[in-house]
């Protein structure tokens, strides 16, 4: 229950730490908060042979609002993002899915973008940027790009992310005006890893009928799940129950969850459709046409 | 492997020791600033009885290099008590049963003395938050949520004079 050795170096800037990347190669690993990394260094799961702390990076530490679009720096740590009022009031969705990420001793170390690039399916911000269709820029020695969440996520614990290159930022729009949206999750107890989650955001068009619904399943796959047939069963109807249930049935039906002991497969199956039905009624229940919400369009 | 020289703030008190960079916070306060009122259970951040304050905020000491702490301020349980006597929150744990062995009780006072100190209303909702990543196999949680209450009625009362 103690690392393996491994050699120590702190980047106190975005540049720096490029350098250190290109220069160390595949033996090296990003140390942001460490939540997830050090107890894999504990187990020696992870047995790198340099860490690269950017945990001090300051200027990768912000939350900002541009154009409507929510801005999170990689090094932002999740309770910041937790007590943001920025988010709280423009991105209800992300709010309710940081409250579900692990406990307070974990959040005050933790950042926003260890936990993305961590890459884990049974993570809320990874499903959170799913299914507000994030945009993450990554640096590395042949400069910047932008990776969609689509993109982003490869497989399980697996970042489009190349080994010279670190996260630096989230981006992630605003949901259409008036669209619902609702996170919700289930564990035996808060904070555990979830044994199933959904994630939606629901607009309207101005008859009321869903226009562009987004669902993203929890724990559902290598990758948090877009469910599309779902999304595409949707479109156009108006978000009724019997229409609701057809879509979380549809979602829970394409996916094939891997068991262990908290959980076999059938039953984490089940669990997506019914999480995948409530979050589908609470985003139409919340959910106005366009018109509704007083927004020119 | 390369060993640094690091210092902490532990309590008002800096601690300096020459460190692998693998040495947890934990095993730094524990074995080199002989602090052995933090308790170590799981060492993967599950069980919460290494809880410390880290600026003042609850943080899992097992989860963190001490490396990474180097020139930051910790408090541990140690540091709750002063001339005057018990924290409180120590006083309640005591009269209100909050503990029986006692393992785990370092862990849940550093967790709940900053949520004691900066909410806005103390609820049991908010107390049994404030410790859903600190576990207690003796208790069954309930005299400990008793003691908080206990505690910030106390509180309360000593603020208002």
């Amino acid at each position: 229950m103690k690392p393996a050795p491994f050699d120590y170096v702190r980047a106190m800037h975005t540049d720096q730490a490029l350098e250190l990347l290109a220069s160390a190669g595949d033996e090296s690993k990003l140390l942001a908060g460490g939540q997830s990394l050090i107890p894999m260094l504990n187990f020696r799961l992870a047995r790198p042979a340099l860490l690269i702390d950017i945990g001090r990076i300051g200027e990768l530490a912000y939350i900002t609002r541009q154009d409507g679009t929510l801005r999170i720096g990689a090094t932002t740590r999740q309770a910041q993002l937790e007590r943001s009022k920025l988010v709280g009031e423009g991105w209800p969705l992300l709010a309710r899915a940081i409250g579900w990420v692990a406990h307070p001793q974990i959040r005050s170390v933790g950042t926003v973008g260890g936990s993305v690039a961590h890459a884990d399916p049974a993570a809320e911000l990874p499903v959170a940027c799913s299914v507000l269709e994030a945009r993450m820029t990554v640096a590395g020695r042949s400069g910047k790009r932008e990776i969609s969440a689509d993109d982003f996520f490869v497989t399980h614990l697996t970042s489009a992310i190349e080994a010279d290159e670190m996260l630096l930022e989230i981006a992630i729009p605003a949901a259409p005006d008036g669209a619902g949206q609702s996170f919700v999750e289930y564990s035996r107890r808060h904070g555990d890893f979830a044994l199933g989650g959904a994630a939606v955001v629901m607009p309207l068009d101005a008859e009321g009928r869903c226009a562009g619904v987004r669902i993203t399943l929890m724990t559902a796959a290598p990758v948090p799940w877009r469910a599309r047939t779902a999304e595409k069963l949707l479109e156009g109807s108006a978000p009724e129950l019997a229409m609701l249930s057809a879509a979380a049935e549809a979602a829970a039906s394409e996916i094939n969850p891997t068991g262990d002991i908290h959980g076999d497969s059938s039953y984490r199956k089940a669990l997506a459709r019914t999480l995948c039905l409530q979050a589908l009624t609470e985003a139409a229940a919340t959910a106005t046409p366009p018109n509704a919400t007083g927004m020119d369009q | 492997m390369t060993h640094s020289t690091i210092t902490i703030e532990i309590n008002d008190r800096a601690y300096s020791a020459d460190v692998e960079p693998r040495r947890l916070l934990s095993d730094f306060i524990r074995e080199d600033a002989g602090l052995t009122g933090t308790h170590v259970g799981c060492e993967h951040g599950v069980c919460g009885a290494c809880t410390v304050q880290l600026d003042g905020a609850p943080v899992r000491s097992c989860l963190m290099l001490a490396i990474q702490a180097d020139g930051r301020s910790v408090r541990t349980v140690e540091g709750l008590a002063d001339d005057a006597g018990l924290h409180p929150l120590q006083q309640a744990f005591l009269d209100a049963h909050g503990l029986q062995c006692g393992y785990c009780t370092p862990g849940f006072l550093m967790s709940l003395e900053p949520y004691i100190r900066d909410a806005d209303a103390i609820s049991e909702q908010g107390i049994r938050e404030a410790i859903s990543g600190n576990i207690c196999r003796c208790t069954g949680y309930q005299s400990i949520v008793d003691a908080v209450q206990l505690a910030a009625e106390k509180m309360r009362l000593q603020e208002d004079g």
